[in-house]
């Protein structure tokens, strides 16, 4: 896979977000399952080498939902939140937080469902607490996003190689 | 690529002049003169930038005595793509599962109408 192919777009609109966004070749009921029913989501959610192996949901606004993943060499990672909007098969908002955070604050996750012709396209946009913490989660390894500027990092490198190609 | 290295280029990378530096220079070659026109900034802040953009091994000088062209130098941009691709992994991997899940759920839900028969409505359902 490369970067630039890739179908999943991410991009960093404000210095507090990152916004992702992938279309999904099925209508939007169902893709808002796939996001909000546990025997789902322990069939996709994680990172390469990660599993979900607790994954509770509770969907109303102000239930609680809480993911425990387990990684390589028995890495354990917890992450949980409460659902502040349920619009199903529309939208769906909920605060996030690692048991073992490095950055200060909640995270604010909106998913945002548009289907159009069976399709669906879903843009979940990250609001970290404060610019700091999202650009160490930037930083991560498993960071969730390129930004901006390696977008147009990614727009440069083609018309570099155009340019080169073009040259006499 | 070395971490400092992958640092000096993403801090290179964080200002929208030096982008925009690079942007120009991928067109071709320019003096610190050309490259300060676009800018309306004076050649001293020009050249800091360029400092920049220097150590972290994008932007390299010609030796021409007489003018010394700046030159785009992609090998660091596209090593720092390559490590930021891999970064990207940890969604771009979940939402291939998502879709293998979607196909499967939608094969099902294609089964379970076929086998109930359109209801008198039409909807199938």
């Amino acid at each position: 896979m490369t970067g630039v192919d890739d179908p999943l777009v991410v991009h960093t609109p404000g210095d507090r977000e990152i916004v992702l966004s992938r279309l999904f070749e099925a209508p939007a009921p169902l893709v808002f399952a796939a996001f909000t029913r546990p025997e789902l989501l322990v069939r996709w959610y994680g990172a390469r080498g990660w599993r979900l192996a607790e994954c509770d949901v509770d969907l109303r606004v102000g239930g609680r939902w809480r993911f425990v993943s387990l990684g390589p060499e028995g890495a354990r990672m917890v992450q949980a939140g409460v659902y502040r909007q349920i619009e199903p098969p529309h939208r769906l908002v909920c605060t996030e937080l690692f048991d073992d955070q490095s950055y200060p604050g909640e995270t604010l996750v909106s998913h945002e469902f548009y289907e159009v012709a069976g399709r669906t396209t879903v843009t979940t946009t990250l609001l970290y607490a404060t610019a700091q913490g999202r650009d160490t989660v930037l930083r991560y390894p498993m960071a969730r996003g390129v930004g901006q500027s390696y977008t147009r990092l990614a727009d440069l490198l083609r018309s570099t190689t155009t340019t080169r190609g073009e040259q006499p | 690529m070395g971490t400092e290295l992958l640092d000096a280029t993403f801090a290179a990378l964080a200002d929208p002049t030096r982008r925009a530096i690079l942007a120009r220079l991928a067109a071709g070659e320019a003096t610190v003169t050309e490259l300060a026109q676009p800018f309306q900034m004076s050649q001293p802040a020009i050249s800091k930038h360029l400092k920049v953009l220097e150590r972290a091994g994008l932007v390299s000088r010609g030796r021409d005595a007489q003018r010394r062209p700046c030159r785009l130098e992609a090998r660091p941009l596209r090593e720092a793509t390559a490590w930021l691709a891999g970064y990207r992994d940890y969604w771009a991997e979940s939402y291939q599962r998502l879709d293998a899940l979607l196909d499967e759920l939608q094969a099902v839900d294609q089964t379970d109408a076929e086998r109930r028969g359109a209801r008198p409505d039409g909807t199938g359902r």
